[in-house]
């Protein structure tokens, strides 16, 4: 079985925990990591919002941020890895978080990734725009992993038509 | 040279100068653009010798200021401060996005109002990105928060933001009755900057997390921050002992400069690149530019359209103009356009104009939405940006900060 990991900032641990937990122990892992190129723009414009103060090239602007982002994607790979406790392949991969993660998930058999929305109620704004994105055009199975204590059944809303409807 | 054809040539001049600072073609740079557009002008007769010599006579402290900021951002930034700054957030966060975006705001406000809006956007915010990533959580709260405070509390002191020298040098008050004014309203916007963040990046901020090792206490380099502190007590001081603040910011300067050029842990090429010669001339051929705008119709046409009174309705109709020119033309000419026409009508009316030429600019990411509009069409550059998120963080602070800071300006002035 091949398995694809997405691991993100903030709930990479519980992610990596149910992985360790629910993949079959002779499981061909491969733990991704997406490196957003949005925050390093916002970092860039906010230099570029000075008008008229001279600018490096626009490639020497953005080696520094993107080395930056690089070395912590190595890095939280490998404590991924250290926490996974199993041999797994690491990658990463730059760009748009949710194409690249559907990208890399062709050709896998299972995708596991963490919810990225409101985490204290069950229901469609649990998943944010890339899980949502992800979740709808991946190309394999999903394990969908509660990052934190799964809601209860109470936090849905009751249906429309729970009143007695009007004549 | 007739009125109206000198004024036509000056805007032909002001777009093009302008023009050139935003595509930042290779082969001409701000400077040249800046000095050309201006010795064209006092050339063909549009503005006299006498009137571009006023104009640079004006300018030259102010400049002569920024260069003294620019090289005390320097040395902070070569003696670790925003490195060390940095680690301390990083620590104090103790694993929580919510805690590190509450210091984020309170060290790029600092950062801002001490050293300007140069020293967050250039030297903090990759830092903060750095720190971000090294706490394993998403940095984009963080780093934009960086870019906002970097304009909206660049309100407090003369020395937070180039728009602000300008006006201090146009005269009127002390520094420290600028700061007293300013603080308020400084507060507000940056309040209302800390309420709309927290909702907008509430799923960012709220996953859930697990604490990791705690990092060593940085240690914060002492010497850069006794020269800051010395060199604000010099500004805050400086009415009462008869000294420019343009001499204490120049004192400073050479204090956090002199050791580190003797030691050789800077050279001179590295600090002529610090203090951005290319762009104070900029600004001084942009002073000449503007004045020739001006002398030719431009200030009666401003004075036409902006409120003489000092009323609540009056400050707030010359922020929101001085925003919306802002975003027509950017920051710093808009300043230079509405200083000489403002200063006549005393110092309420030139902070309500500093509020709306500050704030306003956080509507996009470039400074101004024509800057944003001409960019996009022209440069595929920025493509990895989401436009609409940076649109809407704009479009949900700038008018409730532009409100609440000149309403609470109003009511210091008032006191």
């Amino acid at each position: 079985m091949r398995a694809l990991v997405w691991i993100v900032e903030d709930t990479w641990q519980a992610t990596v925990a149910e992985a360790a937990a629910y993949l079959p122990a002779d499981a061909d892992i491969t733990l991704l990591h997406v490196a957003g190129t949005e925050a390093e723009g916002a970092a860039r414009a906010a230099r570029h919002a000075l008008l008229g103060r001279p600018h490096p090239t626009p490639h020497a602007d953005a080696q520094p941020l993107r080395a930056i982002s690089e070395q912590a994607a190595e890095e939280l790979l490998a404590e991924a890895q250290a926490l996974l406790g199993r041999p797994a392949r690491r990658e990463t991969r730059r760009g748009r978080l949710e194409r690249e993660v559907v990208a890399a998930a062709e050709g896998m058999d299972v995708l596991v990734l963490a919810r990225d929305g409101d985490r204290a109620h069950l229901g469609p704004r649990s998943l944010g725009p890339a899980a949502r994105f992800v979740v709808d055009h991946a190309p394999c199975r999903v394990l969908l992993i509660w990052p934190d204590v799964t809601p209860d059944v109470t936090t849905i809303p009751p249906p429309p038509d729970a009143q007695p409807p009007r004549r | 040279m007739p009125e109206g054809l000198a004024l036509a040539l000056a805007l032909v001049v002001l777009a093009s100068t302008l023009g050139a600072a935003v595509f930042r073609a290779r082969y001409v740079t701000e400077a040249a653009a800046g000095t050309a557009g201006a010795l064209l002008l006092v050339a063909v007769g549009a503005v006299s010798l006498t009137r571009a010599g006023d104009a640079l006579r004006e300018l030259a402290p102010t400049v002569g200021f920024l260069a003294a900021l620019l090289l005390i951002a320097e040395g902070a930034r070569r003696e670790g401060l925003f490195d060390a700054v940095g680690a301390l957030i990083a620590r104090g966060s103790r694993g929580s996005a919510q805690r590190l975006l509450a210091f984020v705001f309170v060290v790029a406000a600092g950062v801002t109002a001490l050293l300007g809006l140069d020293a967050t956007a250039v030297l903090l915010t990759p830092v903060v990105f750095a720190t971000a990533a090294r706490m394993r959580t998403s940095p984009r709260p963080h780093v934009y928060a960086c870019g906002h405070l970097a304009n909206s509390a660049s309100l407090l002191l003369p020395v937070s933001n180039l728009t602000n020298l300008l006006a201090f040098h146009a005269g009127g008050v002390s520094f420290a009755r600028f700061a007293a004014l300013m603080v308020l309203p400084t507060a507000g916007a940056v309040a209302v900057e800390w309420v709309v963040f927290r909702r907008f990046f509430a799923i960012d901020l709220g996953r859930p997390r697990q604490p990791e090792a705690q990092a060593p206490r940085p240690q914060l380099p002492r010497f850069a921050l006794v020269v800051l502190g010395l060199t604000l007590a010099g500004f805050a001081l400086s009415s009462l002992i008869g000294v420019q603040p343009v001499w204490v910011a120049a004192a400073g300067a050479a204090a956090i400069t002199a050791p580190a050029l003797a030691s050789r842990t800077t050279s001179a090429a590295a600090l002529a690149r610090a203090f951005e010669p290319g762009f104070l001339v900029f600004v001084l051929g942009l002073g000449v530019i503007v004045a020739a705008a001006s002398g030719n119709g431009l200030a009666s046409a401003v004075r036409t359209v902006l409120p003489t009174g000092s009323s609540l309705g009056d400050l707030l109709a010359i922020a929101a103009l001085s925003a919306i020119l802002a975003n027509l033309v950017n920051n710093l000419p808009a300043t230079l356009m509405l200083i000489p026409v403002l200063a006549a009508n005393g110092h309420g009316a030139v902070l309500a104009m500093l509020i709306g030429v500050n704030v306003g600019p956080n509507l996009t990411y470039v400074g101004s939405l024509a800057t944003l509009l001409w960019r996009r069409v022209v440069h595929a550059e920025d493509a990895d940006i989401e436009l609409g998120e940076f649109l809407r963080l704009g479009v949900l602070t700038v008018p409730a900060a532009l409100v609440t800071a000149t309403v609470l300006l109003w009511l210091c002035l008032k006191v």
